[in-house]
């Protein structure tokens, strides 16, 4: 394959990747340009990436030498993810400038983070796997310590970055074991060598992939690997946890589909209980945890950790059905994650970010519609018919139960029954509840916008679920049909 | 073929235990020194099999640059080596039960080692014939043809990093007098010199 052909296959990671570095100069070398318009030109960027993805031709083109793999499964988790890290930019616009962190490298460093996370989804390769990877976690873990002069944002910084690190080290031990036994990196040549084999895999092998498995179980979050996200997502400033819990876990967890579902499709006994368990643990620590949690940055992460959990069901069942499950889960989470940081950066009072649930208490008098449209994102969460959350439940459990993987969905309705209590709750505290002082208002036009953009795709769900599970079944199915 | 046998064994010999001092010297700055040797000789060993390149980057790169960096580092900022080691009784067990449990599971899993069949032959990059291409060219080819989006990516890394490093400590002070070397070297012979006339014979 020609070098430009393999251009033309990886065009919106290089046009982003360019657009950062244009960025960076403009930031550097015109003084007076303001963070907003580097953050507006940055969210066209995306855009006009996510443009290139769409009209390009999503049909398994494999570039630079084995590398890199452009197919219909990873157009569609790399729209998502453009989706939720152009409508997080937006939204943090605003919050930069009342939080004294207004630097123009910090939409920059986010495109960055944004080209590690398609360079995830398009891997091929354990190596460009790795790079992405990288890529991706490097940039985040300078924007959580972004507002350096605060102890608990450099705290979270700091945390992220040495258990990140940690993940990825295991990440490398878990691949140089499967180099060991296969030598080779190449996700097609591991499925060729797995698919081959009739004998049980040897047990270094396993040892391997339940190491790959370990480290990008960090990456999304997922218990036991989750201790990091409460403290990070607490700590670090609230426009840079709104990005964290948005775009990074989609990429993620389309990486864990690829990774497991593709090379290691064949060993699907091997991981299918990896999997099952994480999922179970995540389920049941992001329902029982988020419990107690008083501060609504902590509870979000816990949330975050049971809605992953709620989506690797859809993996545990390892089918098509399954995969599709996983991607529409994402992306309905993707949407109710963005609406509800755009409650949670909207809540200011006399000028101070405040983030403790009690801050909550009457809003339906004080801004009924943001009330309004809280309620209906935490019902979605909850799972509660016919909003978006119950039909993402809906896809992952069919999926575990056609599989006969009967148990994990019936204690993961369960699981999203104790959730449903902490949901509910913060719809309680809104509309029962005295009111308290009312937040600072206007609120902007971003967060206003962005809120009723994140509203309406979940309500409307269920009268046009078609783009979204549509798009997701013929991501499933370029998935588990490549290679085979 | 004696005689080369024997440079090997010295250069092996001499990173082994240069290696060896580099983690039991007292003195930091001499760990960085024995480092250094023992990147001069593992050089060496490159030289032995013929990779030369290796041998100059591992000298240009790691001695000339790293390796001094380090002793730079180690000088400036006089660690206290006793202070680091505060502790480490305190967590020898668990550290040496942790090591005991990996190594176990390290033998147990190279002890039941199989490699998949016929998959290394087909896999990984050819070694091209040495009397064809020059060692830089075999690897250039690698990492700027064969690996260019590796090697693009890996840049790409580089550069948060230094944004990072730039983002989270750089910061702009007032009152800080900067050197502007267009200014210094626009400066005119009549901005800077004034002739004086002193009388002189005068007394005071």
């Amino acid at each position: 394959m020609s070098i430009g052909a393999d251009i033309v296959a990886a065009l919106p990671e290089l046009f982003l990747a360019g657009t950062a570095i244009i960025l960076l100069m403009l930031g550097v070398f015109m003084r007076d340009i303001s963070t907003r318009s580097i953050g507006l030109l940055a969210v066209a960027a995306l855009a006009f990436a996510g443009a290139l993805i769409y009209l390009g031709d999503g049909r398994g083109t494999v570039a630079f030498n084995g590398l890199f793999l452009n197919d219909g499964f990873g157009d569609f988790m790399k729209v998502l993810v453009l989706i939720g890290a152009a409508l997080t930019i937006v939204m943090a616009l605003r919050g930069l400038e009342q939080e004294q962190m207004n630097q123009f490298e910090f939409p920059v460093l986010l495109v960055l983070a944004t080209v590690g996370m398609l360079m995830m989804i398009s891997a091929n390769d354990l190596i460009s796997l790795y790079m992405g990877l990288e890529l991706q976690s490097l940039a985040l873990y300078v924007v959580a310590a972004f507002r350096r002069d605060s102890l608990r944002s450099s705290e979270a910084g700091l945390k992220y970055f040495v258990l990140g690190s940690l993940a990825s080290g295991m990440l490398l031990y878990g691949m140089s074991m499967v180099y060991g036994f296969t030598g080779s990196t190449s996700f097609d040549v591991l499925a060729q060598v797995f698919a081959s084999q009739e004998d049980a895999p040897s047990i270094g092998l396993i040892v391997g992939i339940v190491f790959i498995a370990a480290g990008l179980a960090f990456k999304i979050s997922a218990v036991p690997f989750h201790m990091w996200t409460p403290d990070v997502y607490e700590g670090a400033p609230t426009p840079v946890t709104a990005f964290l819990a948005a775009a990074p876990k989609v990429a993620a967890m389309a990486l864990l589909v690829r990774v497991l579902m593709g090379p290691f499709g064949d060993l699907v006994a091997q991981w299918q209980q990896i999997v099952v368990f994480i999922a179970l643990a995540s389920m049941l620590l992001g329902s029982f945890a988020a419990i107690v949690q008083s501060n609504i940055k902590r509870l979000m992460a816990y949330s975050s950790i049971g809605h992953v959990g709620f989506a690797l069901v859809g993996l545990a069942a390892g089918s098509e059905a399954g995969v599709r499950g996983v991607a529409v889960y994402m992306a309905i989470y993707l949407f109710m994650t963005v609406g509800v940081f755009a409650v949670i950066l909207a809540m200011r009072v006399n000028g101070r970010a405040v983030e403790a649930m009690d801050d909550l208490k009457g809003l339906s008098k004080t801004n009924p519609l943001m009330a309004l449209a809280m309620a209906a994102l935490m019902f979605s969460m909850a799972g509660i018919p016919p909003l978006a959350g119950f039909f993402g439940k809906f896809y992952v459990f069919m999926a575990a139960v056609e599989a006969g993987l009967f148990e994990l969905a019936v204690i993961g309705v369960l699981a999203s029954v104790v959730a449903a209590y902490y949901y509910l709750r913060i719809v309680k505290v809104m509309y029962f509840d005295e009111p308290v002082e009312a937040f600072d208002k206007p609120v902007g036009s971003e967060l206003a916008s962005v809120l009723a953009i994140s509203t309406l795709v979940i309500v409307l769900f269920v009268l046009i679920p078609g783009p979204i599970v549509d798009g997701a079944a013929t991501a499933a199915e370029a998935l588990t049909s490549a290679g085979r | 073929m004696v005689i080369q046998a024997l440079v090997f064994y010295l250069f092996a010999a001499v990173v082994v235990a240069s290696a060896v001092m580099v983690i039991s010297a007292r003195n930091p700055v001499h760990s960085v020194l024995f480092l250094i040797l023992a990147f001069f000789n593992a050089a060496g060993l490159f030289l032995l099999m013929g990779a030369e390149f290796l041998a100059m980057i591992l000298v240009v790169v790691y001695v000339g640059a790293v390796a001094v960096l380090f002793l730079f580092v180690v000088m400036m900022l006089d660690v206290n080596v006793a202070q680091l080691r505060q502790g480490f009784l305190q967590y020898l067990p668990i550290g040496a039960l942790v090591g005991l449990i990996l190594l176990v599971e390290l033998v147990m899993v190279l002890g039941a080692w199989v490699l998949a069949p016929g998959t290394v032959e087909g896999s990984g990059m050819p070694i091209p014939d040495p009397s064809q291409v020059t060692n830089t060219e075999a690897l250039g080819r690698v990492i700027y043809d064969h690996y260019i989006y590796l090697f693009q990516a890996a840049g790409l890394i580089l550069l948060i990093a230094m944004i990072g490093a730039i983002v989270l400590t750089l910061r702009q002070r007032e009152g800080v007098r900067r050197q502007s070397i267009s200014k210094q070297v626009a400066r005119q012979r009549a901005e800077g010199v004034e002739l004086k006339d002193v009388p002189s014979g005068g007394g005071v």
